[in-house]
């Protein structure tokens, strides 16, 4: 038996679950996915609050939920379940004061013993001094604060625990989620049970999390560290879920000399590439580049050295959007299906790029990822 | 003032209060968090003294009570006494007319509570009757509330269902509403008037608790 959280859920209704995933003690795993594709419901059945058709939870040693083929008929109520649960809305309790709440989860210490312990977790997500407020006449980052000392009190003390942070995030504005994940990536450090956050920002997941799972409809679709899961998608859906647009299909061909790498040939381009992902020269693939490796050609001081991998479009669309500019590149084989990516505002200034004119840009080998075959939808606005 | 009748009038008002609000926690309850078949049925089976005319509601009581009746024998057999023109009688009835003015108003406030509220009490380690305790019932303390002084009130007030199933017995049965009638029926205005404004009086009160109540609990959120 591992450590940490195993969890594998199966379930057809009231929404279709086909979900695996696992943390580590001390690991932050973000669970992403659109809304609707079964995250809640994960937490839920982690919790106890939800029971899955089939499947395994367990923590540590202890199995938390076992139900369905081998069926040894476990399902602990949350109450005998050890889970620190960070609601979206961070469900309060309106009547209680803040130190009340947290203490209300320390039902494991003498009574005499929890206030002052409570008051000590309040201290630890720096809210000294508003013990007795009642939720209502705190501020939304005061309430999640509160939610977050809640959910430790119930965690910390145990060994067999799980943090689970429902989109803790969402409900304030950005100057205040900024300062709450950076108290959290702090705090974190401190914790060694298994965390996991939901969320379906994937910049959030990318800053946070040691680890992303994809979710898509109830079924877990990739895992693995945030830079590889963002920029090498098992295949196209999962990049049109972590929103890569650079995609597109393709035909691996021989390399130039006996031993070399496979090339990509697109259209009329073909393209070094350094990882094949192990597809064969002559088979049909999907294709994607994340933003970051797409290279502009300096339309006024042309250099030989950016020729890596050059193609040539028109830029259809150049929108600064404040420090960064987002721009798209239509090649003139495939219009409909744009290259964009962003550069910085005072790099298209100083290139002064204009709609309708051909531009170069070098499409990094490093950065060009393989996948299997699928027939592509059409590119939707979004 | 037929202080009899106002004795009586009271003991009842607080009698089905003590029995049912209570009943009527536990059943708003189970109505308010639960999906099971025939819960409609149920809801609707407990509005139904809403709009039934009291006669109706009286008759059927009359017949299920009766001496003749499997009930009315039971009851007769266990204390002794009638289930019709009685103090108990009346008591049973005064249940059963008032069961949507003490249900309708927990289950409200409990409905009132967002899920995860109750979610999170048990996620930090509160049993379902700590939760019920601690969390849920502060939380529809207004709606509890609301139905003590609706249920205290309405049974004040009820006219036809008692004056159906328990007759008009001075000190037994003969409530102060009953006993306005007698007046106006003995041309007694006076006596019917202290007693009215009496009523009218505790009346207003009640209901301008539970408005200012209602109130409180908008502040709560």
């Amino acid at each position: 038996m591992s450590d940490g959280l195993r969890v594998t859920l199966r379930q057809s209704a009231p929404i279709s679950l086909d979900a695996e995933l696992s943390c580590a003690p001390g690991e932050l795993l973000a669970l992403v996915g659109p809304s609707g594709s079964g995250k809640s419901t994960i937490l839920r059945c982690i919790a106890g609050l939800h029971t899955a058709i089939e499947g395994e939870v367990s923590c540590g040693r202890d199995t938390w939920f076992n139900g369905g083929v081998n069926n040894s008929g476990v399902n602990l109520p949350p109450q005998a379940r050890r889970v620190g649960l960070v609601f979206q809305n961070y469900a309060l309790f309106p009547h209680l004061s803040a130190v009340e709440n947290v203490a209300t989860a320390l039902g494991h210490l003498p009574p005499a013993l929890r206030r002052e312990r409570a008051a000590e977790l309040l201290a630890r997500v720096h809210l000294q001094g508003l013990e007795m407020r009642r939720p209502a006449t705190l501020s939304g980052g005061q309430q999640q604060r509160v939610a977050v000392a809640r959910a430790l009190a119930r965690v910390l003390d145990h060994e067999s625990a799980v943090l689970l942070l429902d989109e803790p995030f969402s409900a304030v504005d950005q100057v205040t989620r900024r300062k709450l994940q950076s108290e959290l990536v702090r705090l974190r450090r401190t914790l060694n049970i298994p965390i996991i956050l939901v969320t379906h920002d994937l910049d959030e997941a990318r800053a946070m999390a040691d680890r992303i799972t994809i979710l898509h409809r109830g079924v877990t679709l990739q895992n693995g560290a945030p830079d590889e899961v963002l920029t090498r998608p098992r295949d196209a859906s999962v990049a049109r879920l972590v929103q890569l647009t650079n995609v597109f299909e393709g035909t691996v061909s021989a390399p130039l000399a006996p031993g070399g790498k496979p090339r990509l040939t697109w259209h009329d381009y073909t393209f070094d590439i350094e990882n094949d992902n192990g597809h064969v020269p002559g088979s049909r693939v999907c294709w994607a580049i994340p933003p970051r490796y797409l290279l502009l050609h300096q339309r006024l001081r042309p250099s030989h050295g950016e020729r890596e991998n050059a193609v040539t479009g028109t830029l259809i669309d150049c929108t600064p959007l404040g420090e960064t500019t987002s721009l798209s590149i239509a090649i003139d084989e495939e219009p409909q299906r744009p290259l964009t990516f962003s550069i910085p505002t005072h790099v298209a200034v100083r290139n002064a790029l204009r709609i309708g004119e051909q531009v170069g840009v070098s499409l990094l080998a490093a950065g060009i990822h393989l996948m299997p075959w699928e027939a592509l939808e059409e590119r939707r606005g979004d | 003032m037929d202080w009899p009748a106002l004795k009586l009038s009271l003991l009842l008002a607080l009698a089905t209060t003590l029995i049912l609000v209570p009943l009527a926690v536990a059943l708003a309850r189970t109505l308010s968090s639960r999906q099971f078949r025939g819960k409609s049925f149920i809801e609707a089976l407990v509005s139904l003294p809403l709009v039934l005319p009291p006669t109706v509601l009286g008759f059927y009581l009359l017949e299920v009570f009766g001496a003749s009746s499997t009930l009315g024998q039971a009851y007769h057999a266990l204390t002794g006494r009638a289930l019709v023109f009685s103090f108990d009688g009346l008591l049973v009835a005064s249940l059963v007319f008032n069961l949507p003015f003490a249900v309708q108003p927990v289950q409200r406030a409990f409905e009132a509570i967002p899920r995860d509220v109750r979610d999170a009490a048990w996620c930090c380690g509160l049993t379902r009757w700590q939760a019920l305790w601690r969390i849920e019932l502060p939380l529809a303390w207004p709606g509890v509330l609301g139905a003590i002084v609706l249920t205290f009130a309405h049974t004040l007030g009820e006219f036809g269902v008692v004056l159906m199933v328990g007759g008009n017995i001075a000190g037994e049965t003969r409530t102060v509403a009953i006993a306005i009638y007698d007046k106006v029926q003995a041309f007694d205005d006076h006596g019917a008037a202290i007693m009215s404004a009496a009523l009218v009086a505790f009346s207003f009160v009640s209901i301008s608790l539970i408005h200012w109540l209602g109130k409180r609990v908008h502040r709560h959120e």
